[in-house]
């Protein structure tokens, strides 16, 4: 790598719509509603974005063919014939939105950039997200892989090599579960507002042996938004902004869940991800040093694993570390998505990576909508994504912080 | 003298009680009757069978496949070509379907010995399954199951010489199906019994026992095709053998009627239980008859290591109910599902059907990892594809890793699992698993291989291979 990101890239303006099933809204309503916001809270007007990139898994149609462009979002916001570019990459397709406008910014090329992540998945007709193909299309040799079916292959594996018994692992889980939905109940724009206990999780109905109900995310309509400016410019806009400190993905070559030493109990695109991020950010100790990890927990034994691959804990010690220490709380030693997460907050596919930064920008801003959930002193946070599924993952991981 | 040179056969796994089926429609039900999974047809049983029977038997020696069956998968698409490429047979012989007979099975051997005996064929694989299906609440829904067996007919290590035959034609109408049935029809069964069964099978049995200079006592094991379960009676008293002694069981306890494929699963059962020197008379019926008298050799022996009918009758789970039955041969109408608007390409299956349908791996000659399915580059030390060497991997066997139960899949016998297996000998297939106990699943349990049916998208019938664990 040439140059670090670190500091040269200022967050002035964020926005996130209602997270939810939002029968009333299509994707361009979505896209404007974020904007807006993000472009109020800059206090700049549509017509001062010089370059936007919108990022969405599957985009307008609601179907994996549709028509890839950015023009969802030039329509919706009726910019005139700047460049507007659609990017994908699964569920990181939000913060690759933020990371082209970031090097956008960061190349000298634009003063002002608009990035947003959205994703509209509720008018398929069905629930879940159907047959996912997250690389090349395999019609029969992928035939009936669903996201739960390919997460839960890691809950087994993960019980199986660290001697939990199932029921002990699912109780591993359903504290994390717990922790979701004690936050979403406390986070206005969330998807899921419903507090549960321990033994609702592990008694809810199953879903794919061993995740039940509480261990999946809900399939969820919403987007996100960023206005990216130069740091030197930054003061003009406000003066409580941040930067971002590191950004890193890693695209894995896809067959590790073929690679018969893969064990299925860590994510290797996220370890590699998150060593290139923490180099750029200058940051050694992760555990000590972040303030709020915003991590993709699309299933609880994906929060678990990510934080184990992400160097939060020793592989194994997620139990001790985390489940019994209470370390993921708000107040605890390590606050992971106090969002609510994915899980309890909502998935819009493309829209979590620029809502996770949206969160670390919230909390650092002493902006959390519902104080029972501000973290106290919060200067750096770390937004992290992944798409396609254990085994062949493309992972992006963004640090922000004050300058 | 040319004959059997192998044999080989395929009970599903599942069975149906027929105390389940009296439960939904009254009366008595005794024993049970095989029932393929959702996933199978007769073309993947047949797959099945014969990969019994060629089990360590040199493909290449393979000249022809003959299949039989009264319900091929297909109406315009031959299924044997299918079937070839599943065995991973070579691709240049000659495949051919015997379809719309019962009696296509017993035609198809005597086609086979034929070509053997020409010169034409060196070896032929002659494959019979059937899941044939009868009216809901009849006596033959009852009566009939499903299943497949296969033969290597060819004149090298013969383990049955056939020394004779005599057939018989008729134009005589039974059972038929038309061209849109998907169950059967029949015609009132005395007419079939005192007009055709009963004259063409006396027939074709007393000419070829006259023509080999044979009576029925030197018949050691006579398998005698009956269209129910009590036409036959009358027959093996006509032809003088021993009903005890002399004649195969049919399996209708536990098997049930297989349609095309059952006088080639008694007469697996026969060879079973066969020693050298033992005749075995095999009359199979109609659309006329046949009789056919074989003679086994010291090469019986060799046999030993086939599942045929012994070992799959001894794995089995029983279906829990009717619902299951009528989801798994889909006897209703369902409601359309959305989530199942599955789409396919055949130039992707096509492209790759070295690995859909042959199960090829490919091997890297650089770092000697194995890999499915097919990458471009070595996964493990990224060489390119042109140091691959492709191979064989249907036959391996491996050990689950991990595994999911995905409770909601669409899957038509839910929960879909997802397996991860890891080959004995290198390689790993990340899978469906089918035919299998959900309650009785370990990780590090030994899995195998089997061609199955994984969806119909765009009408089309899609075939791939599933884990399952070891039957037997």
């Amino acid at each position: 790598m040439r140059e670090s990101i670190k500091d040269k890239v200022a967050i002035v303006g964020m926005g996130c719509t209602q997270f939810g099933e939002r029968w009333d809204a299509d994707v361009e309503d979505l896209i404007k509603e974020a904007s807006m916001e993000a472009l109020e809270d800059a206090g700049v007007e549509i017509k001062d974005i010089q370059a936007g990139w919108v990022g969405t898994g599957r985009g307008s149609q609601q179907v994996p063919m549709g028509p890839c462009s950015g023009i969802i979002a030039s329509s919706a916001l009726q910019t005139q014939y700047i460049p507007f570019t659609r990017v994908e990459n699964l569920c990181c397709s939000g913060q690759e939105a933020l990371r082209a406008a970031a090097l956008g910014v960061a190349s000298k090329c634009y003063d002002l950039v608009l990035a947003i992540g959205v994703e509209k998945l509720k008018d398929t007709g069905y629930g879940g997200l159907g047959e996912m193909y997250p690389g090349n299309w395999q019609p029969i040799y992928g035939a009936l892989g669903t996201p739960p079916g390919r997460y839960a292959l890691a809950a087994t594996a993960y019980f199986s090599k660290y001697g939990l018994s199932p029921q002990e692992g699912k109780r591993v889980l359903a504290e994390i579960s717990v922790k979701s939905h004690y936050y979403g109940y406390r986070n206005p724009k969330s998807h899921l507002k419903r507090e549960i206990t321990v033994e609702e999780a592990v008694n809810a109905p199953m879903i794919c042996w061993p995740l039940g109900l509480y261990d999946c995310c809900g399939v969820t309509d919403g987007a996100s938004a960023a206005v990216l400016v130069p740091t030197e410019d930054a003061k003009k806009y406000r003066d409580d902004y941040v930067t971002i400190k590191g950004f890193a993905v890693s695209t894995g070559p896809g067959w590790l869940k073929e690679n018969e030493d893969y064990d299925f109990t860590y994510w290797k695109e996220t370890q590699e991800a998150a060593k290139v991020a923490y180099a750029e950010a200058e940051i050694k100790d992760p555990r000590k040093e972040l303030g709020l990890v915003e991590l993709h927990d699309c299933f609880s034994i994906a929060e678990l694993i990510a934080t184990e691959s992400m160097f939060l804990c020793e592989p194994g010690k997620f139990r001790e570390e985390f489940t019994e220490k209470r370390a993921y709380y708000h107040d605890g030693e390590m606050p992971v998505d106090v969002s609510g997460g994915l899980k309890s907050f909502g998935h819009p596919i493309g829209a979590s990576g620029a809502r996770e930064v949206y969160e670390i920008y919230k909390q650092i801003q002493g902006k959390a909508e519902e104080p029972s959930r501000q973290i106290k002193d919060i200067t750096i946070g770390l937004a992290h994504n992944q798409g396609g599924h254990p085994g062949m993952f493309v992972s992006g991981i963004a640090i922000i912080g004050v300058p | 003298m040319a004959g059997i040179t192998s044999y080989g056969a395929y009970i599903p796994m599942y069975r149906l009680s027929r105390e389940t089926l009296a439960q939904v429609w009254g009366g008595k039900g005794k024993g049970e009757k095989a029932v393929a999974n959702a996933d199978e047809d007769s073309l993947t049983m047949g797959v099945e069978a014969a990969r019994d029977c060629i089990k360590g038997f040199d493909k290449s020696s393979i000249d022809a496949l003959y299949f039989a069956t009264t319900t091929p998968p297909y109406k315009e698409k031959q299924s044997a070509s299918i079937m070839a490429a599943a065995c991973d047979l070579r691709e240049d012989i000659i495949t051919a379907d015997f379809a719309d007979s019962i009696r296509s099975a017993t035609i198809a051997i005597l086609m086979a010995l034929d070509a053997v005996k020409a010169g034409s064929a060196k070896q032929v694989l002659v494959i019979a399954a059937d899941t044939r299906l009868a009216g809901p609440d009849t006596r033959y829904e009852s009566l009939f199951g499903d299943g497949a067996a296969a033969f290597l007919i060819g004149n090298e290590g013969v383990v049955a010489e056939i020394e004779g035959n005599h057939c018989i034609t008729s134009a005589f109408v039974d059972f038929w199906r038309l061209e849109y049935d998907k169950i059967i029809r029949s015609w009132e069964e005395r007419l079939t019994r005192e007009e055709s069964y009963m004259p063409y099978m006396t027939k074709a049995i007393s000419t070829v026992l006259e023509k080999q200079n044979l009576t029925a006592k030197d018949i050691s094991k006579a398998v005698i095709y009956s269209p129910d379960t009590s036409m036959q009676r009358e027959v093996i008293k006509k032809a003088g053998f021993d009903p005890k002694e002399q004649v195969q069981d049919l399996m209708f306890d536990s098997v049930g009627h297989t349609g095309a494929a059952l006088t080639p699963m008694v007469l697996v059962s026969a060879l079973e239980g066969a020693k050298p020197g033992d005749r075995i008379l095999t009359a199979n019926y109609e659309d006329g008859a046949d009789a056919i008298v074989m003679r086994v050799t010291d090469e019986i022996g060799k046999m030993k290591d086939r599942r045929a009918i012994k070992g799959y009758l001894a794995s089995k789970m029983m279906l829990p109910n009717y619902g299951k039955y009528m989801r798994f041969r889909n006897l209703m109408e369902w409601e359309h599902d959305l989530f199942m608007e599955r789409r396919m390409a055949l130039a992707e299956v096509w492209r790759h059907r070295n690995f859909y349908l042959r199960f090829h791996g490919a091997k890297c000659t650089k770092c000697g990892h194995i890999m499915t399915p097919i990458p471009k580059m070595c996964i493990y030390c990224q060489a390119d594809e042109k140091y691959f060497e492709e191979v064989p991997m249907a036959d391996k066997r491996g050990k689950l890793v991990t595994y999911s139960m995905d409770v909601r899949s669409r899957a038509i016998d839910p929960p879909n699992i997802l397996a991860v297996v890891n080959f004995d000998g290198g390689g790993r297939f990340y899978s469906q698993m089918t035919d299998r106990n959900p309650d009785n699943i370990e990780i590090g349990m030994t899995m195998e291989l089997t061609f199955r049916r994984i969806h119909d998208a765009l009408g089309i019938h899609n075939y791939f291979w599933k884990c399952r664990p070891a039957r037997g």
